[in-house]
């Protein structure tokens, strides 16, 4: 018996070294990027490559001063912000009406929903772009808040219905009796017992927005380019300064990093449609 | 109750109907007008010199020499990066399942990557870790005797699928890891007490449990992989030739870099069909299961 014990805490360690190695190996890319950031462009090119250096802040403070970094910042904050924003307006009601008035349709319509998502953009890349050059609005920041809204909307109003649907509809019956119009049935009783999952949502929809490249490549050039197509422009040859990318990218990086590790749990209930609990 | 019920399903009608009709629009509206632009002959570079050319665009489109090559590209980058995603992240979440110290620090680091920008890791695995003279993968070759690989010289489909694989990943662990505690630990109690090995109970109590959401992780990712655009255009380009076009992406260099918006719109119709098949085979598979939940 003692002896099937040790060969069990052997397993169990075994087990751990595995999975940490393993952790540390995909996580590597991110740590990289983080320490190249603090190194000198030519610290970063040196082979071999340097563990072990002084460590500088030069990087950083080059991209605040010349590379505009504050303004494409900027751009990505109210885009990924008022798309987010303009998705929970329109997804809310629209998630309410599913949940709690549902007709024959529903099913159909939320599953039709969810198959635009799967409309690929280039299908319909050309005839934004007309569009938009058209109306004037391309590279504008009000273009990219609505395609974005637009692209993450289905998910958002199923992420929604998944939370509203949990939730008893004997609450809205009873405010409705006591002679609630339906604003005051979703402002008065379905927000504040749904908060969370509201905030998950648009935390949700918030990353897929600031991470978005296709449409923000696509629709804007340098007025209402966001961060994303920032660090795109690194691609080019005379943008090769490794550094100074690593140290764009941590900084566009970082703070979306810390919301998703943050709301984890809710983000598989959310990407999943509850349908993995 | 007619009555009673009129009412409410009014107010349903109306607080949906924003979302419906914007989606609506979002849809119909630019595929009405790729629908017209694919039978015209429409070159931005010409504008004035419109006209109605039949199915001429599609012939075009379907006789590119990189047309097939594009669809080829785009499926074996989406079956490749779903095969590697799932068997690893099955893998992996089986393995952080169990306690051990540090899980929620582990868990933490290995769904990060799913968090990072597509142009930011596309561009930190190009000339960080893959450049092939001081990228540190070039290094860690050197190191062990062997000749570094100039990865999207020599590799570039395999190139673009590993950092499409590594930023997905995270997003089936995560899924999994979830599904993995709700598993019922007295029946696998039971089947230990019964002598069944490690292996046997991966094959007749977790994978069952996990086909749920595997499918859903497939159909997710594969509405997101069948649109891979950004990771193409910050690391190769497309090429070397057409080596690493997929379909968004030669659409991408019909449109905006050749101004060729009839031949473009041609090719976006057939990304819509395509997508539409696989949307739904998908829906079929697991559509049930995700209202019905």
């Amino acid at each position: 018996m003692p002896d099937l014990n040790k060969r069990r805490q052997l397993t169990e360690t075994v087990r751990a070294i595995c999975a940490w190695l393993v952790a540390l190996l995909l996580f590597f890319p991110i740590f990289w990027m983080v320490l190249t950031s603090f190194k000198t462009e030519l610290g970063a090119f040196s082979m071999p490559p340097s563990f072990l250096f002084t460590p500088t802040l030069e990087n950083y403070r080059e991209i605040l001063e010349r590379n505009n970094y504050l303004h494409f910042a900027l751009n990505s904050l109210l885009t990924s912000g008022g798309a987010t924003l303009l998705g929970m307006l329109v997804s809310v009601p629209a998630a309410y009406a599913f949940a709690f008035h549902p007709g024959e349709r529903t099913q159909g319509t939320l599953m039709w929903m969810l198959s635009t998502k799967m409309l690929p953009g280039v299908g319909v890349l050309v005839p934004i772009y007309l569009l938009a050059r058209f109306t004037g609005l391309l590279d504008t920041r009000f273009l990219l808040i609505i395609v974005f809204a637009l692209v993450n909307l289905p998910i958002m109003v199923w992420m929604i219905y998944t939370y509203f649907r949990d939730i008893p509809r004997d609450i809205l019956e009873a405010a409705r009796m006591d002679g609630a119009t339906t604003a005051q049935e979703i402002y008065r009783v379905l927000l504040p017992v749904s908060r969370g999952g509201l905030a998950s949502t648009a935390l949700l929809a918030l990353i897929l927005n600031w991470n978005e490249a296709f449409w923000s490549l696509n629709l804007t050039t340098t007025q209402a380019a966001p961060l994303s197509a920032l660090v795109a422009s690194f691609s080019s040859p005379e943008g090769l300064f490794w550094a100074r990318l690593s140290a764009i990218s941590t900084l566009a990086c970082a703070p979306i990093l810390v919301l998703g590790w943050g709301s984890q749990k809710q983000l598989v209930r959310g990407l999943t449609f509850g349908a993995v609990k | 109750m007619r009555e009673a019920a009129e009412p409410s399903s009014r107010a349903g009608r109306l607080t949906a109907a924003p979302a419906i009709l914007m989606l609506f629009a979002w849809m119909i509206v630019p595929l009405v007008m790729t629908l017209y632009f694919s039978t015209q002959y429409y070159n931005l570079l010409y504008p004035g010199r419109t006209k109605f050319v039949g199915l001429e665009n599609f012939t075009y489109f379907f006789t590119y020499p990189s047309f097939l090559t594009s669809i080829v590209n785009t499926l074996l980058l989406v079956g490749s990066v779903l095969v590697i995603t799932v068997v690893f992240g099955v893998l992996i979440s089986v393995l952080v399942d169990a306690k051990f110290p540090g899980q929620g620090i582990v868990r933490m680091l290995l769904i990060s990557p799913f968090f990072i920008m597509p142009t930011v890791s596309a561009l930190v695995w190009k000339n960080l870790l893959m450049n092939p003279v001081s990228g540190l993968f070039a290094w860690v070759f050197q190191l062990v005797g062997l000749t570094p690989i100039n990865w999207f010289s020599d590799w570039p489909l395999l190139s673009i699928i590993l950092i499409v694989a590594w930023e997905w990943l995270p997003f089936a662990i995560l899924i999994f890891v979830t599904s993995l505690q709700s598993m019922d630990q007295e029946q696998k109690e039971a089947a230990q007490m019964d002598g069944a090995t490690p292996v046997a109970i991966f094959r007749h109590l977790t994978l069952p449990h996990l086909a749920r959401p595997i499918a859903v992780v497939v159909m997710v990712e594969s509405i997101f992989l069948l649109n891979v655009f950004a990771e193409i255009f910050t690391t190769t380009g497309g090429g070397p030739g057409d080596a690493t076009t997929n379909l968004p992406f030669l659409i991408f260099t019909q449109a905006l870099l050749e101004f060729d918006v009839g031949a473009a719109s041609a090719g976006g119709l057939v990304a819509v069909v395509l997508a539409n098949l696989v949307a739904v085979f998908l829906l079929r598979l697991i559509g049930k299961s995700l209202t019905h939940a």
